[in-house]
């Protein structure tokens, strides 16, 4: 917008026509800056469809953002009723009247009080609309639906003429204007405005399908501008209205290398120990109950945690069921949106069809600027859609969202474990990471397996893990690999057993022997004692026996001296000879 | 209101026009052949007071109002066709 008008001012450049931004999110990128300046633009559409509406937007947003003053000249409508309907989308007409920065002007044409008494033109209304303009400085106007003319006045080709000036003179007055139409049979407008509109024509549509009804938007032409050709969706909620620009871009977002941790600490240890790659698309699929919702918030726990915001898409659960459920498992996620970090938005699938429910993403996405999205579950989504949309609507999102850097979980509902339904293939394709989860039934129970199919970019883990809900979250128990595959659940537990119990014979079998040792060391001990007081005792008597030879031969030279000296003198005849022989005997009965 | 009991008549133009010049023109004849001595004409030009074509919500040019008698009518046109102004005004019956 700023760089066409740049250029415009330059003389000698290419001429580019000026653009004037609606303000209405989405249709500004479509149309590349927003409607031509100084222009009529027709707007046609059947009865429901938006259009006074989409006026109104255009003269709001120009009178509050951009500082244009407006004119909604209103055929069908009176002015408090136009204030009144709007009012519910917070646009304070009635202060912009006030403020002279919006002026609004019911034309009432009744063909039943007029009555035509020759020549005449619409010069009238041409002095109220100048008034108007003249009045507020106005760079904008509404004509909102000057078909009804036709139905108040009966010279039709007049009216076509006068239309004809009118929109000359809109030009010549330098005022984007907008022009609404009703919806023709086989033309875009029941009076063939478009005739006289050649610069540019936006068509609304509300169709119906299985009962869902869809608002597309459709830039039918744009003189001098490029300008998205395709139907995008739009929704029209309590926030205004929002296009779902479907960018060209497609595929040239960035691709990160920053990683966001998936919140459970044995899942990022599969994914490099690192987690998910920022900005990519994570699909998390299985049947009901096997952990999705948990998973999802768990990542959604994690992205507040590091202090960076995320929405939760809920399409099965209320807010308050999501954050009563979660709790239980020791995730507190009322605390992250108590932090103005997490928003809810609960919207039931079948209020209306996918590209509306995207369009709201779109919008709520491009309001909260989040890292991260959580869409619980996408399958409700998916059944939104006729079925062959649903491939480009999704891709979509995923490129609105990669081209914003915004990590994206989606859940996904399969009917049976590892069922690859359609929807399933149609998305996957554009899922970096794909977490399949089973809930095998096997012995009498179902357990939880999670497995990563898919993770582009890294060398994640090709493991089949048990996942575990407990009131701490989940965690992953290491594979358990028996001679059938992995065991899980009870028939886990029985393994675990028996290798405990046989962990428990060998700790037994260990400690008897080590008592076994025991006991012969003491008995070695024992015996040791024993053959020390054999050898004491050997000792004893072998001095003895010494002693006693000593003795005998003491005694011998005794008895020597004794025959000596009886010999001679008999010297000592009362002495036994027996006595010192008793005496060693006692001391060995003391040993 | 008032308490006249003739025709009282507004002609709403914008400026000199062939247009309006006609119109004038043919309500005062209209009115001298049919109402005379009965009615008021008040030419109103939106040119100089735009405010008003809002205010009686004015689409085409001529108008011409009838406030009086009661209930208002509305006729736009040149008034070239005769017959049909004196049906808008309730001066012949229809």
């Amino acid at each position: 917008m700023r760089a066409l008008q740049a250029v415009r001012a330059k003389p000698g450049d290419l001429p580019t026509i000026g653009k004037s931004p609606t303000g209405i999110r989405g249709l500004d990128e479509i149309t590349q800056g927003g409607l031509p300046q100084g222009r009529p633009t027709l707007l046609c559409g059947s009865a429901g469809c938006g259009k006074t509406l989409f006026g109104m937007t255009f003269l709001y947003n120009g009178a509050v953002e951009y500082g244009e003053p407006g004119v909604f000249l209103a055929f069908e409508e009176q002015p408090q009723e136009l204030i009144k309907n709007v009012g519910s989308l917070n646009y304070d007409i009635g202060r912009l009247v006030a403020e002279k920065k919006l002026a609004i002007d019911h034309v009432e044409i009744e063909r039943s009080k007029i009555a035509e008494a020759g020549e005449y033109d619409l010069e009238g209304l041409f002095i109220r609309l100048g008034f108007a303009i003249d009045s507020i400085g106005a760079k904008r106007v509404v004509v909102d639906t000057i078909e009804t003319l036709f139905s108040g006045l009966e010279n039709e080709q007049l009216l076509r003429s006068e239309l004809r000036r009118l929109f000359e003179w809109l030009k010549a007055k330098g005022v984007t204007a907008v022009i609404t139409g009703e919806r023709g049979e086989g033309t875009l407008t029941r009076y063939g405005l478009e005739e006289y509109v050649a610069d540019c024509v936006i068509l609304l549509d509300n169709r119906v399908h299985d009962q869902l009804s869809t608002r597309r938007l459709r830039i039918v032409k744009y003189r001098g501008s490029a300008h998205g050709t395709n139907e995008y969706p739009f929704i029209i909620d309590e926030q205004g209205i929002t296009v779902m620009p479907i960018t060209s871009s497609g595929l040239a977002h960035e691709a990160s290398t920053e990683r966001v941790s998936s919140g459970i600490a044995d899942l990022d240890q599969m994914l490099e120990g690192k987690g998910y790659y920022k900005g990519s698309s994570i699909l998390v699929s299985g049947m009901a109950g096997s952990g999705k919702s948990t998973i999802a918030a768990h990542f959604a726990d994690a992205v507040c945690g590091s202090g960076q915001r995320c929405i939760y898409f809920a399409t099965e659960e209320s807010p308050r069921q999501v954050i009563r459920n979660m709790r239980s498992i020791g995730i507190d996620l009322q605390r992250w949106i108590d932090k103005k970090l997490m928003r809810f938005s609960a919207r039931r699938p079948s209020l209306f069809g996918l590209e509306s429910h995207l369009a709201t993403m779109y919008r709520d996405v491009s309001e909260y600027d989040p890292a991260a999205v959580v869409i619980d579950p996408m399958s409700a989504l998916l059944g939104a859609g006729a079925s062959g949309d649903v491939h480009a609507m999704v891709l979509r999102l995923v490129d609105f969202l990669k081209a914003r850097g915004i990590t994206a979980l989606f859940t996904n509902l399969g009917v049976v474990a590892g069922d690859n339904a359609a929807t399933e293939i149609q998305i996957s394709s554009l899922m970096d990471v794909w977490l399949l989860l089973y809930n095998r039934e096997s012995n009498g129970e179902h357990n939880r397996q999670l497995y990563l199919l898919k993770s582009r970019g890294m060398a994640h883990s090709n493991q089949v893990r048990e996942f575990i809900l407990s009131s701490e979250g989940i965690r992953l128990r290491e594979a358990y690999l028996g001679p059938e595959g992995v065991l899980t659940g009870s028939a886990r537990l029985a393994q675990e057993a028996k290798d405990r119990a046989a962990m428990l014979v060998r700790e037994q079998e260990a400690e008897r022997r080590s008592r076994e040792l025991e006991r012969k060391r003491r008995e070695i001990a024992a015996q040791i004692e024993i053959l020390q007081a054999q050898l004491a005792s050997e000792e004893a008597e072998t001095a003895l026996t010494n002693r006693e030879g000593v003795a005998r031969e003491d005694q011998l030279a005794a008895d020597r001296v004794a025959m000596g000296v009886s010999r001679q003198t008999g010297a000592r005849p009362d002495k036994p000879a027996a006595k010192p022989t008793n005496k060693p005997k006692k001391r060995l009965d003391s040993i | 209101m008032t308490e006249y009991d003739g025709y009282s008549l507004r002609l709403y133009v914008a400026g000199q026009t062939p247009k309006s010049i006609a119109a004038v023109a043919n309500l005062k004849k209209i009115c001298e052949q049919h109402l005379p001595g009965r009615y008021e004409i008040e030419i109103v030009d939106l040119m100089k007071d735009p405010a008003l074509a809002v205010r009686h919500q004015i689409v085409a040019i001529p108008t011409l109002i009838r406030q009086l008698p009661e209930p208002l009518k509305r006729i736009i046109g040149d008034l070239s066709n005769t017959e049909r102004v004196l049906v808008g005004l309730d001066i012949r019956p229809n």
